[in-house]
Order: C-alpha cells, then structure tokens, then sequence
C-alpha cells in the first residue's frame, strides 16, 4: 500500500485500528520526500529523526493496546511562519536563517498533544508577502501540477508538498489569501478560518488583524479534522476568540438541502480566465443538484479591497517587523560604525525586495502627513467591506466565488509588477478584511490540467457550514481524488 | 503628477532603518509611486460618516490573576543573540565620537 497517497482520516483509521505502524507510515512520507523534493523543493528544513522517535514511542503503545491519542502517527508539514521550540523557524528569510525558537506555537503544542508527527517546515513567500512563493530568499518551490507553474503563495511549500503527497496534510497562514490562492493553485482543500478562531500566538506576525493559521489538506473532512484541533480560545493569544469549537467532522452529513448559495455579482471581473469561469459555474449547479437554491447577492466595495489591503496589511508590517534590528535574534550585518548604521544595514542586507517594498508602503501610510489621507482611510473603507458581507450574509448562508481568477501562472510571470501580483488576490482579500472564514476546494482542471479552486465564504464563525458544503460537493464529485503525474 | 518622490522615498527609508542604493531607491520611487496611484481609487468613495475598523473583534481588556509563571530562562532568550557578553545583548557603540 502506497501510504502517502492516503488522507488523514484514513491512516488515522488504520493507526487508531492498530492495522498500521506509525513507523510504517512515517518511513514511506520520508521515502516519498526523498524522491520529490529534488522537483518539488517544498521544504525549508526537515525533521525525520524526531518524526521516527515519536512514531517508535507510538508503534509501542500500539503494541501494548494502550489507547492513542486522535491524530497519533499522522505526518504533517508546517509552514516555516509557524515557530517550533528547537527547530528552525526562518519565514524564508535571510534575516531569521539562522533563528531557533525557545517555544511553541499554540498550534504546535495542541497538535503534538493531539499525537500529530511534524516531517519539517515548508517554503514560503518571505514573511508570508507574496502570492507566488518566489518571494523566498531560499528556493523555488515548483507546482507539482505542472513544474513550470507557480505553487501560489505565501503558503506554496505547505500546498505543493500536501499535493505531491509529501505530507499528509499541513499548515499555512493566511493574511491576504496565503492558504487559499496556493490550495486552489494546487488542487487541494484549504481553510482560511474565521480571525480569532485559531490563536496566532507563536506565528510570526506579518499583519496582526488579518493573520490567521489555517489547514491544508488532500479532503475537506481532514480540513474539518485539523481545524478541530487547532481552533479554540488561547490565554496567550487576547485575540483568540472565547467562542465554542463544534466537532467539524462530525457536522459534515453531506446534507446541504434548501441552502441559500450567495452568487456576488462583482465577482463576474475583466482578465476572468474563461475555463475557470465555467467551472465555478459548472461548480454551481453541482451544488444546486444536492437542493442548495442560488441567491444573487451583492458586495459592492469588492472593487476597493485591494487597495484597501495594501494600505492596512502594509502598514502593520512595518510596524510588526521593526523588531528585525539585529539585537536579540536573527541577522546582523557583520559591519557597521554606530547602532543606527547597524540596524540599516542589518535590514538592508536581510530582507528581500518585496518586504522592503511593503516596509516602505507601510511606513509612508503611517507618516505624518499621511496618516488620515491613507492608512484612516483605508480603516473607513474596511468598515464598508465588512458591512457588504453583513448585508449579503442576510440573504444567505455561504457565498461562493472562483479562488482565483486565474490558474497557476508560470514563473517569472508576474514578479516585475507587484501591482499585478498583489491583483491575484482579488477574491480572497475581502475575507481577510472581513475577518470571515473561506475554504477552497478543488472544482476541476483547465485544458492544460491546472486545478481551479471554488472558494466557499461564511458567517464569521460558521466554518462548521462551509466545511458541510465543501465535503458535500466533494462527495458529489471526483476531483479530489485526482492526483499529479510526477 | 508623480504621488511619491525621490526626497520621500529617502525620508521614509530613514524612518523605517532601511538603508537603500542609488537603484533601489530609483526602483522604489517608480514602484510606489504606480502602486499610490492604484490606491488613490479609494477616494472616490465617501467616507466622512463612517467609523473605521482597526479590528474585526469585540476588544476589551483581558485580566488575569497577577501570579507568578513559568516564563523563558535566561539562556533561553539569550541562545539566539547575534552578540553577547554574559548576560547582555551587545550592541555597537550608540554615541558617535
């Protein structure tokens, strides 16, 4: 049995059933990464003798009928934002290359809790600033769709190496689209929960009120399976919502009778590639044929979130990435005169071109003169945002939209304009703005075989419904089950 | 009219420690200045009567008890500074002279 073509749930089954060893499994994910990462390069840094020592300690309780803990033996991938005591956490860096955390992230602590195995840390667009994962100052992680694609970004060493079946599932974070866009560019489930659903504390901030971690994953029920562990209200994080986990796997029956489907109408934009067109409409009457009835909605600022997202998300980074100075971790330059000439240069030689672009937009929006003009005015227009999806969420119970307006672009495609670059995330911004969960999910493939991503939005705390119509169109059809050549 | 120039381009790299070159700063003048320009857009809406949104989420203050906790030991925090000496993060001078 190929055991790395296997969901979540399924080795999940046959470990807690004791029909396999967690020994087992890990070894073939470790086999698998050694044949793929030459093509794929989706991880940082990997972590295969821990990996074995924890399924040695499971394959033991196994032997002794000991009962597991839910997630014992499964092997996942976590994106390099994601801080892990004693591993590297570099943001694909130059400036944390060398940064080993003293503790855990939340999520880390709850999925070691949870028996969950971590193979190594995924590739990134530096601090998670990109759509494409070129972004990194390390490598290029190619699309295992079609190696002369992009992966998506910022979370494309997470997305490639869940579709390439070097994981069996992951985590990425999403500030902008950085879970969905590359999970849509690679054909796979991807959440983006609701903000303040899942605790932020230990993942390296980028844009402190858009953030949030999010899974990657072969299916929507391990989607459902990861959030439930991870989500839930942190002391250390005061932004994490005190707000019920439900038992998402439990919620997906596949039932989506008389659900209204909200269709935003400004969604309908000019350099809409055509094949991805037709199948979110093709997606849509999948959806409709299960009893789900269609609701023409509206979310009239769509136009301006871009813009929007540009002035807050940037203006946050620079103030959240003040703290790379060269003094208690990370990089310093090994030249200098005086403190001053010290931090300037450190920067100047750590961070990569798009960061010190957004540094710069950033701290502009917040300068004096600048202030109410840009960055209080891009505050107002969120409010607008956030009152679209008020308003539509009124009329229905999830709206669904293309993840993307494109498939995978190529390489090189996009890297001279960060206009256009920034303009790829046209559909999933809004949420961040919004602070509403989204989902995507594979719907099909282009002519040329790209995946094309349907993303499902819902009410802020209602993953439990997008997950129930995401599984839904899932059973319904079979894209999920489609796998890369490679 | 060019939204961003040269002269501000140097001033906001001051205020944000980032040393540029002579190219970059060429670079990010023309970049920027595309990119404001995309976002002037904003201005066509309205929004003398709106409240602006800094946060998705109810904010209040979080209490806790004021006891004592387990918090990272010294070597801890030291392990990752680029310069030390004992206990100390070490910097480079700070007056000039």
């Amino acid at each position: 049995m190929e055991l790395h073509r296997l969901t979540i749930h399924e080795l999940r089954d046959l470990i807690q059933k004791g029909e396999v060893s967690p020994v087992r499994v890990v070894q073939d994910f470790l086999v698998r990464i050694g044949q793929m990462e030459d093509q794929i390069q989706a991880f940082n840094t990997l972590t295969p003798r821990t990996a074995v020592g924890f399924a040695k300690k499971f394959e033991e309780m196994q032997a002794r009928r000991e009962k597991l803990p839910p997630l014992a033996g499964v092997p996942l991938a976590i994106k390099d934002v994601i801080c892990t005591k004693g591993v590297a956490t570099t943001c694909s860096s130059r400036i944390l290359e060398n940064y080993v955390p003293p503790y855990n992230a939340t999520v880390m602590a709850r999925l070691n809790a949870a028996g969950a195995l971590m193979l190594g840390k995924t590739n990134m667009d530096e601090f998670a600033m990109g759509s494409s994962t070129e972004n990194s100052a390390f490598k290029k992680t190619r699309n295992p769709w079609n190696l002369g694609c992009v992966p998506g970004g910022s979370s494309g060493g997470s997305a490639a190496a869940v579709a390439a079946d070097m994981c069996a599932g992951a985590l990425g974070s999403d500030t902008g689209g950085s879970i969905r866009q590359p999970g849509g560019f690679c054909g796979i489930a991807a959440l983006k929960p609701t903000y303040g659903r899942v605790s932020r504390y230990g993942l390296v901030a980028f844009a402190s009120s858009l953030d949030q971690i999010g899974p990657l994953t072969k299916d929507v029920r391990d989607a459902a399976i990861l959030l439930k562990v991870i989500a839930g209200h942190d002391p250390l994080d005061s932004t994490s919502a005190n707000v019920p986990v439900p038992d998402y796997e439990a919620g997906l029956t596949g039932d989506i009778k008389g659900l209204r489907v909200g269709i935003p109408s400004e969604y309908s934009i000019p350099g809409m590639d055509p094949e991805v067109e037709s199948a979110i409409h093709e997606a849509i009457r999948v959806l409709e044929g299960l009893g789900a009835v269609q609701e023409k909605v509206s979310l009239p600022h769509t136009d301006y979130a871009v813009a929007t997202y540009y002035l807050v998300a940037t203006a946050e980074a620079s103030s959240n990435l003040e703290r790379y100075d060269g003094v208690k971790y990370g990089y310093r330059t090994p030249r200098s005169e005086h403190l001053i000439d010290m931090y300037m240069k450190t920067r100047r030689e750590g961070f990569g071109p798009e960061v010190k672009r957004r540094i710069m937009l950033g701290t502009y929006a917040l300068s004096a003169g600048y202030y109410d003009a840009y960055y209080l005015k891009a505050l107002k227009v969120r409010t607008l945002i956030r009152q679209d999806f008020t308003e539509a969420f009124k009329r229905c119970d999830v709206i669904v939209t293309p993840t993307s307006p494109t498939p995978a672009f190529k390489f090189g495609e996009k890297t001279d304009d960060p206009l256009q670059m920034y303009l790829s995330d046209i559909f999933t911004i809004s949420g961040n703005l919004a602070g509403v969960p989204g989902l995507n999910v594979n719907c099909g493939f282009t002519k040329s075989g790209l995946p094309i991503g349907l993303q499902v939005i819902g009410k802020p705390f209602d993953e439990e419904t997008i997950l129930r119509v995401a599984h839904a169109y899932e059973q319904a059809t079979s894209w999920h089950r489609e796998r890369p050549r490679l | 009219m060019a939204k961003i120039t040269r002269k501000e381009v140097e001033h906001v790299a001051r205020l944000a420690r980032l040393e540029l070159t002579e190219e970059e700063k060429e670079r990010m003048t023309a970049q920027l200045d595309s990119i404001l320009g995309y976002i002037d857009k904003l201005n066509e809406l309205n929004t003398s009567q709106v409240e602006p949104t800094t946060t998705v989420i109810p904010m209040v203050s979080v209490m806790r008890e004021d006891a004592v906790r387990p918090s990272l030991k010294q070597e801890e925090a030291l392990a990752n500074a680029p310069d030390r000496q004992d206990v100390f993060f070490r910097v480079p001078r700070i007056i000039e002279g």
